[in-house]
């Protein structure tokens, strides 16, 4: 739809770009990324006929820009500015209907029941049809940039041009257009070529992106190509996380600012931060820490400072747990949004926990292991704070070599029991939390032959051990 | 807005009747009114008689010759002075996307007083033209003033954009005002005529200065009334006016000669008569809306009714002397702009 070669040109001071080369297919959502005066806007205003350009082509369905009248290109092609300023209060209705001025004919252009049907639909299409009679200087900026679009749908363009649209938008609007956006791509084939400033956005709605870096084309790929971490870090000079989208395909990059607040104090999770009660055992940390877990409140991954143990009685009423949790958190002065809790029956007593240390890596193990529930016959919960800085890949394999422990412990501990502690490995009543405080050298391993791996595997299978034998210790008491 | 004033504003037909209604008082009253006062009926009686060449009954030959021969040409001088200018001021104020502008913006004032301060200074008399002279030379010289602009300012522009033509003519008319001042200095008897002039006047014209500005008028109007799209899409910024399809270039060339063809015909025959081009299209504009599909014949029809009565009055609130009309026009103008403009301010800024 949109062949682009070898465009050079720029302003009168010199060239903006050089030598840029992409093709836009029927029906694609294209996005423009690049940083500020890598040249996007000049790029659009070539493509839109706005700006003459020095050498190179610019076809539109096979045939040259240049080739087109004015009204002609506008018929092809609508383009939705940034801002537009207006010296005078039309109505609505009357700058939507300009949009009809390229189909019009006749030196006195009359109005015809098509154009009427038009503009009455893409009003209604862009949710502004009870605005109509006000005027666009009495408009927030959200409705009137819907006034400028439904103003370039009424030229029934093939192609779509937008310089950052989302630009003077709150979430839900920027929701809103780009969905209509992608709406109308897919269903009319419209073409839509659209410079983002918000990698995110851009991310989540185009089919492909370019990225502009000093008037050259870097990449022209699908986003999860374009936004590769060492990419966006190199062309934008910033630090970001590249992160997957929780819910569709499509990565998110995250920016790392200079100072996260997480360097608090130095400090080191160790058997003098835990406060074990009867009803509950605590540890608060002076700063919040990296966690993966399961449990009930705060589970997955996260960010939190305060972690609950909590311990209730056996015929303690399961039907709502989460919420009644959430009462309990806050009647003693814990967040419930920057805590991770589990619950047991098992005894506050019971529980086992060791602070290890090999060279520089330091962890404290905590584990509560019994019966608890009448139901459940088995119920081991564990906490794992590891003292360091450690990749996703190293909570994961921590995640396994802390299973593979527990396991180990209860197979060995199968042929001298007494009681049914034993029964079905696999329980899942079973509840971890690692957490790390994120400070000091990366580690990237944690697998049983790395040092941190074979920490955890020692703590765990002691400290598990540990609670067994004092569980049942005090059963028999 | 109260719903029926609602109404009422936004129907165009009602808006098309009421300045008509306007236009046709005031030249009636502009008719009537004077040292001898001619009843409305007698007027309407004269002029149907003179057009259909018929043989008036019982109507005094002296209020037909007072109709005929003066008022009824001064009122429509008047009148097509007023129309060109309130229209060219519309045309001038959405293309420039400038509330400001005024069709002396560009400089064609300047040139067009230039030409009439020499031929009063010099007394010159050109062979052929004879008394006309003035208003000959006056067009020729805002004719001048405006190519020069436009070719000053895409010399220095290729896109010739707006604010390089506001320049340009803010520049050129301190230029040539200049040379104005220094004429007036240097002038000893003429000084009266010169003032006179620049102040402005439409009287003792006769129909020989209708003729001179009717066929510029009548070409000016209907350019410009074929273009009222595309001015309106221009008022939205030249590169939106592009997208929408307005081959912009072309038009605005096509807005500014006409304009500029209206500005300067209007005041070779009458001198520079000032605020006409820029409160009747503020006014027209805060009545019935910016759209210029309606406000170029909407100001037609205002501007001239109004320079009607700007005229009654310099010719009757002294009489039997004259004020200059320009007078008269800036005492009513300045007013009005500043409500309208306070009018205006204090909407918006009660709509945010």
């Amino acid at each position: 739809m949109i062949t682009v070669n070898g465009l050079t040109g720029g302003y009168a001071g010199g060239e903006v770009l050089k030598g840029i080369s992409f093709q836009v297919g029927h029906g694609e959502l294209f996005g423009i990324l690049g940083p500020n005066g890598s040249g996007k806007t000049t790029l659009l205003k070539m493509i839109s006929g706005a700006l003459e350009f020095r050498k190179g082509a610019i076809e539109l369905d096979s045939r040259p820009l240049t080739q087109y009248s004015p009204k002609q290109l506008a018929r092809m092609m609508a383009v939705l500015p940034q801002h537009s300023d207006q010296a005078f209060p039309y109505r609505v209705k009357e700058t939507v209907s300009l949009g009809r001025y390229a189909h019009q004919k006749g030196w006195f252009h009359s109005w015809s029941e098509e154009d009427e049907q038009i503009v009455l639909k893409v009003m209604e299409q862009t949710g502004i049809t009870h605005l109509q009679e006000k005027s666009i200087v009495e408009l927030s900026g959200g409705e009137r940039q819907r006034v400028y679009l439904a103003q370039a749908l009424a030229q029934q363009p093939r192609i779509l041009l937008l310089d950052e649209p989302t630009n003077h938008l709150d979430l839900s609007f920027q929701k809103e257009l780009l969905d209509l956006l992608k709406k109308w791509a897919a269903e009319e084939e419209l073409t839509v070529v659209s410079i983002f400033h918000d990698l995110n956005l851009a991310s989540l709605y185009c089919d492909r992106l370019l990225l502009m870096e000093n008037g050259e084309v870097l990449i022209v790929d699908t986003p999860a190509e374009v936004l590769k971490e060492e990419r966006i870090k190199a062309v934008y000079k910033t630090k970001v996380k590249n992160h997957p989208h929780p819910e569709i395909a499509r990565p998110q990059l995250l920016l790392v600012p200079k100072s996260d607040g997480n360097q608090a104090a130095n400090f080191q999770i160790d058997a003098s931060y835990l406060d074990i009660g009867s009803d509950r055992i605590a540890l608060k940390t002076p700063a919040k820490l990296r966690t993966m877990s399961s449990g009930i409140t705060g589970a997955g991954i996260g960010w939190h400072n305060s972690f609950v143990h909590r311990v209730v009685p056996m015929d303690y009423d399961c039907s709502d747990h989460k919420a009644e949790m959430a009462e309990f958190l806050q009647a003693n002065g814990f967040l419930p949004s920057e805590t991770v809790a589990m619950m047991t029956a098992v005894p506050a007593e019971s529980v086992a926990h060791r602070f290890f240390k090999n060279g520089e890596v330091s962890i404290f193990i905590m584990v509560s292991a019994g019966n608890t529930h009448r139901e459940s016959p088995r119920n081991i919960n564990t906490w794992l704070f590891i003292n360091g800085r450690i990749s996703e890949e190293a909570f994961i394999q921590s995640a396994m070599t802390a299973a593979e422990a527990k396991i180990r412990v209860i197979q060995e501990l199968q042929g001298s029991s007494t009681s049914d502690a034993g029964q079905s490995a696999g329980i899942s009543t079973d509840s971890i939390c690692i957490a790390a405080t994120q400070q000091g050298e990366l580690i990237a391993y944690a697998g049983t032959a790395s040092p941190l791996g074979k920490l955890i595997s020692d703590g765990i299978y002691s400290c598990t051990k540990q609670a067994i034998l004092n569980y049942r210790a005090g059963k028999t008491l | 807005m109260r719903p029926f004033t609602r109404i009422v504003l936004h129907n165009k037909g009602i808006a098309y009747v009421f300045a008509m209604a306007f236009l046709i008082s005031s030249m009636l009253l502009g008719i009537a009114i004077g040292t001898v006062a001619i009843p409305v009926s007698t007027i309407i009686e004269i002029i149907f008689t003179d057009i259909f060449r018929l043989q008036g009954q019982g109507i005094d030959p002296m209020h037909a010759s007072i109709v005929m021969e003066i008022r009824l040409p001064r009122v429509l001088l008047a009148g097509l002075v007023g129309a060109s200018l309130a229209i060219a001021g519309s045309a001038f104020q959405g293309l420039l996307r400038n509330p400001l502008a005024d069709p002396y913006t560009l400089g064609i004032s300047s040139g067009a007083s230039i030409g009439a301060v020499a031929t009063l200074f010099f007394g010159v008399s050109l062979p052929m033209v004879g008394a006309f002279t003035l208003p000959m030379l006056s067009i020729l010289f805002a004719f001048a003033t405006v190519l020069f602009v436009l070719f000053f300012a895409r010399k220095v522009d290729r896109l010739l954009r707006v604010e390089t033509i506001i320049l340009t003519g803010i520049i050129l008319s301190s230029f040539l005002g200049s040379f104005i001042s220094l004429m007036i200095a240097l002038s000893g008897e003429e000084l009266r005529q010169i003032i006179g002039w620049l102040l402005g006047s439409v009287s003792m014209r006769g129909w020989e200065y209708i003729k001179i500005i009717f066929p510029f008028f009548l070409i000016g109007l209907v350019i410009l009334l074929a273009n009222t799209r595309e001015l309106n899409a221009m008022s939205f910024g030249e590169e939106r006016a592009q997208h929408l399809g307005v081959n912009v270039e072309r038009r605005k060339l096509l807005i500014l000669l006409s304009g500029s063809l209206l500005t300067g015909s209007a005041v070779a025959v009458s001198g520079t008569i000032g605020f006409v081009g820029l409160v009747i299209p503020h006014l027209t504009r805060t009545i019935w809306g910016p759209d210029h599909r309606h406000l170029l014949p909407l100001s037609v029809l205002i501007g001239g009714g109004f320079l009607i009565l700007a005229d009654l009055i310099s010719r009757t609130i002294i009489a039997p002397s004259e004020l200059p009309i320009g007078v008269i026009t800036a005492l009513i103008g300045a007013p009005v702009f500043a409500l309208i403009l306070m009018r205006n301010r204090r909407e918006r800024s009660a709509g945010r």
